[in-house]
């Protein structure tokens, strides 16, 4: 007897009404789409649209060539950058790593009281952008290098925290099981069970975080932060668009080395 | 020795995983422990040093009720109960030797073992248990660079270098091949002979656990069905414990295995008599 002269039941991979449903769906998205593209242009000055060539070609001849002089003054503020990313990330880890051992589920001491207040930290931290977080602090500590870092620092927590936290998780119970089968104190379980096997997720999570931070402390001078982005904050308010290009040219440069540095650190742990 | 009286356990979901489990261990003997998946194998041995709470009953470790202890005296209490893993659980990022010293965890305060400055005696006998184990040449490798053989080697002597009064294995062999398997069997038989120690092995290979155990418990169902020796597993016993099956299968298959390891054994001495 062979399969087929058998009655083979009938497979499909969606029922009629999912289908429908499916289809419908789709055609809410595109009907939204076509209807928000109508409103946006309803609004939209195209005489502007249809001048951008000319106005992008217009400052980008004046942006070059880059005022190379100008870096002698360009030094000291994207020192000034990178200390602030820095400090910020180590403050950050400070803060971050007891948060992220309260959070995880199977590390937190109390499930009903510290756990919410640490996850609540964590998020509260880590919606707020470090551009906003520089906003208040420069109101509350005036303007300068510590309001920068403590924007980056309160921004990393979060960040940080949620990465570790999820790290502690998914670490292997049966190791765990081991350390306290000989009689471990909970110190002990926690240095010798939990922290290897999340220690190259934490080096990789703090200097991924490092390398987003030199970015972030690169604008937070717009808001009187410190850092390089003061200088391009008043070079734009002058309209000198050569600084402009080589304030940005500079800030491209740091990324790229220190995107180099986090991978190269991250490829050493893995 | 260890005295189990009325052992029970119902997980939270209400699975009755033992149901009034009793029995002796004498000092030095080797029990091999029994039965189907689901049986409650597992949770027994875990019920003794309490990483499973039992739900009542009493188990007795040298006149020393683990049940009734707190968290205090029951840290104290498993310093000298050892237990080695079916999948090892060695911690992978650790060195050899941190494996072997993290056996003494319970004796050592927080900061030395945090620092690694372990006692000179403690680390002195880590390096003799290694070199017992086999494994004097690997003291400084990282525990997940080893095969599986390596590393339940290194759970062993984790075990034993919390100079145990105990030891619990769990399906030591269900990751390792036939051959290995043998070889860590009989390394944890001989060594509970050196030491007379009580064991208890809860093992999914029938022929392996009549090989290797002076005695035999079947657990089915979280119920003790048959406690005697090696000798007493009948066909009748087995299919009590497991349920219908071809039980002479299994044993010929088995002394197949024993010939051909005879067979290995005799070739391996002629290559040597030739040289």
């Amino acid at each position: 007897m062979s399969v087929a002269s058998v009655e083979t039941p009938v497979w499909v991979h969606r029922t009629p009404v999912k289908r429908l449903m499916l289809w419908a769906g789709w055609l809410g998205c595109v009907a939204l789409f076509v209807w928000c593209w109508e409103r946006m242009t309803q609004r939209t000055i195209w005489a502007f649209v249809w001048d951008a060539p000319n106005a992008a070609a217009d400052i980008g001849s004046r942006a070059f060539p880059p005022r190379w002089s100008y870096m002698e003054r360009l030094w000291a503020p994207l020192w000034d950058t990178i200390n602030i990313a820095t400090l910020g990330t180590l403050l950050g880890i400070m803060m971050a790593v007891p948060l992220a051992f309260l959070a995880a589920s199977n590390t937190t001491p109390s499930r009903l009281i510290l756990r919410p207040i640490a996850l609540f930290a964590i998020v509260a931290t880590r919606s707020i952008n470090s551009l906003i977080w520089a906003l208040l602090l420069v109101s509350i500590l005036g303007p300068g290098i510590l309001a920068g870092i403590l924007a980056i620092a309160l921004r990393s927590i979060g960040f940080i925290g949620k990465l570790l936290y999820e790290a502690i998780e998914e670490t292997d119970i049966r190791q765990v099981e081991a350390i306290s089968a000989t009689g471990a104190s909970q110190g002990q379980i926690l240095t010798y069970g939990i922290v290897p096997q999340v220690l190259p997720s934490f080096y990789g999570i703090s200097v991924f975080r490092w390398d987003i931070n030199i970015r972030e402390s690169a604008i937070l001078g717009l808001v009187g932060a410190g850092g390089i982005g003061a200088q391009l904050n008043s070079s734009l308010n002058m309209l000198a668009w050569p600084q402009v290009m080589l304030i940005i040219l500079v800030i491209l440069g740091t990324v790229i080395i220190s995107e180099w540095v986090s991978a190269k650190v991250r490829h050493a742990i893995i | 020795m260890l005295r189990i009286e009325g052992l029970k356990k119902t997980y939270k979901t209400g699975d009755k995983a033992l149901s009034d489990v009793s029995f002796e261990v004498p000092q030095g003997q080797v029990v091999g422990l029994i039965g189907p998946s689901g049986a409650g194998k597992s949770t027994l041995i875990r019920c003794i040093n309490r990483l499973v709470e039992p739900t009542s009953g009493n188990v007795l470790l040298n006149d020393l009720n683990l049940p009734a202890l707190r968290t205090a005296e029951l840290r104290r209490a498993r310093r000298r109960i050892g237990m080695i893993f079916q999948e090892y659980a060695l911690v992978e990022r650790l060195t050899v030797m941190e494996n072997v010293l993290s056996g003494r965890l319970g004796y050592v305060g927080f900061w030395r073992s945090f620092m690694r400055r372990y006692p000179d005696t403690d680390i002195a006998n880590a390096f003799r248990l290694l070199d017992r184990v086999g494994l004097m040449a690997h003291a400084d490798k990282r525990a997940d660079a080893l095969s599986g053989g390596q590393r339940q080697r290194v759970g062993i002597a984790r075990a034993l270098a919390q100079d145990p009064e105990l030891l619990l294995i769990d399906e030591p062999t269900a990751s390792l091949d036939p051959k290995t398997s043998r070889q860590i069997m009989r390394l944890i038989v001989e060594i509970c002979r050196e030491r007379g120690l009580p064991a208890i092995i809860n093992i999914h290979d029938v022929v392996l656990a009549q090989q290797f155990s002076d005695r035999i418990i079947g657990l089915q169902a979280g119920r003790v069905v048959f406690d005697g020796p090696p000798a007493g597993l009948t066909e009748d016993v087995l299919t009590r414990i497991y349920g219908e099956e071809d039980w002479t299968a299994m044993r010929n298959g088995a002394a197949e295995d024993a010939e051909a390891e005879a067979e290995d054994k005799a070739q391996a001495e002629k290559m040597l008599r030739a040289l």
